[in-house]
């Protein structure tokens, strides 16, 4: 099967050259994780796949009609906005089934008045549950305290095989648990 | 009641109730603060249109969504560049006053609210403008909300996005354009910002928020009017003063569930 994302020798940076050369294929069913130190790179070739980056060289090639969801680092949230988050999910065309007991007993209250960890795993499970079958995950167990990361876990396990998941994480443990493979930049290149 | 003042209330209910839902909309976006600049600027166009025999509602239009255009084209959603805005807008409307026929009374009945003006043709604009935003919303609202929340969304799925963030500042600088005209200056900015800051403080969702806006905006409104009326008061500043009031009680009223909860 085709893959949803090939990296070809990519060198991606802002003013210059941060990561790379990073060559990698991603299809459906994958969860590739990206490894390595802080300042490796990892968020700049997110960055760059989203064509937030500046590719110095090299290729990045996403087939036509693969939509891509995105989890930011820090997603964005307001300090006052009265949305909730079943509202939110329907922003993002995500039925509120099927959601973990622990995010559907606060999914009507107002997402700034949710807890760090709530409003991490909202974030994540609409990124998961949305339209875009390329997924891009940056630092996910963000915010979460050990039970949270289980559901998180859990949450990328049961989408894995309609998506091909990119997971950035400094935090191994959860990389060796959720990926089948891994992809340490430190040593690549 | 008398048939001048039957085409100013008529003209204004509509934009009451809509200035506030745009109001939820700007106030996401971080961009209030234009809708000031942009009014500016239509009571300007307003007024220079005044000069060469248009009235009002069709002059207002021009500057609105010339300084709405500028403002999508330049790409800039800072303070500095609607501050820009609405000292432009004030600048022209000043000279305007000062060198025309016009006059000084025009100028401030701008500013103050010109509502008892309104005739046939102000009330059937004011309803069909927002008719227009009311079927838009809908379809504008989950897409501003999603490109507030999740920016890189609409980017790496190169989605056409310059459809409702232009279309919703073209819609904003058209609703304001025609309010400006119809209520004033600052009865226009009062109906986008206070309704909107008591919804954000207080309503339990986003549905919430539509509807205590939109009733906060029209109770302001009618109250305003019947104060204005009785009293012989500008009606800007009257319903100014009816919003305050309304949003003074919605702070006590937190003020008051806060220590209830303790």
């Amino acid at each position: 099967m085709n893959p949803w994302l090939r990296l070809d020798a990519v060198v991606a940076g802002y003013d210059r050259p941060v990561v790379g050369p990073v060559s990698l294929e991603l299809g459906p069913g994958e969860v590739l994780g990206l490894a390595g130190p802080n300042g490796v790179g990892k968020s700049t070739l997110l960055a760059a796949i989203l064509g937030d980056a500046r590719v110095f060289a090299g290729r990045i090639e996403r087939p036509a009609g693969v939509r891509l969801a995105h989890l930011p680092q820090r997603p964005i949230r307001p300090k006052e906005l009265p949305l909730t988050g079943r509202e939110w999910l329907t922003v993002l065309g995500v039925a509120g089934d099927g959601l973990p007991s622990h995010l559907a007993r606060s999914i009507d209250q107002r997402m700034d008045r949710l807890s760090g960890g709530e409003h991490q795993l909202l974030a994540l499970w609409g990124v998961l549950a949305g339209a875009g079958e390329l997924v891009l995950l940056d630092e996910p167990t963000n915010n979460l305290d050990p039970q949270h990361v289980h559901l998180a876990a859990q949450a990328i396990a049961a989408r894995r095989e309609q998506r091909a998941t990119l997971v950035v994480s400094h935090d191994h443990a959860f990389l060796q648990r959720v990926c089948t493979r891994l992809l340490d930049l430190a040593n690549h290149g | 009641m008398d048939e001048v003042f039957r085409h100013a209330f008529l003209a204004g209910l509509p934009l009451a109730l809509v200035l506030p839902l745009l109001g939820n909309l700007l106030r996401l976006r971080e961009e209030w603060l234009a809708t000031l600049g942009l009014a500016h600027l239509a009571a300007a166009a307003a007024l220079a249109g005044m000069g060469l025999g248009l009235p009002a509602v069709l002059g207002a239009p021009g500057g609105a969504v010339l300084g709405a255009i500028g403002k999508y084209t330049s790409r800039q959603r800072s303070n500095s560049v609607y501050a820009l805005m609405i000292l432009a807008g004030w600048a022209i409307t000043l000279l305007i006053a000062a060198n025309t026929a016009l006059g000084h009374a025009l100028a401030q009945a701008m500013v103050d609210g010109q509502l008892y003006f309104a005739t046939r043709r102000e009330t059937w604009l004011a309803g069909a403008v927002a008719l227009f935003a009311l079927l838009l919303l809908p379809w504008l609202t989950p897409r501003l909300i999603r490109a507030s929340l999740l920016p890189t969304y609409e980017r790496a799925n190169r989605l056409p996005a310059w459809r409702w963030h232009l279309g919703f500042d073209l819609l904003v600088a058209l609703v304001v354009a025609v309010a400006t005209a119809t209520l004033g200056l600052m009865a226009t900015f009062a109906l986008v910002f206070v309704p909107a800051w008591i919804a954000y403080r207080h309503a339990a969702s986003w549905r919430r928020a539509w509807f205590l806006g939109a009733a906060v905006g029209l109770c302001g409104y009618i109250l305003a009017f019947a104060l204005a009326l009785a009293l012989d008061q500008p009606f800007g500043p009257t319903l100014v003063f009816a919003l305050v009031v309304a949003l003074v009680a919605a702070l006590a009223l937190r003020g008051a569930r806060a220590a209830q909860g303790r």
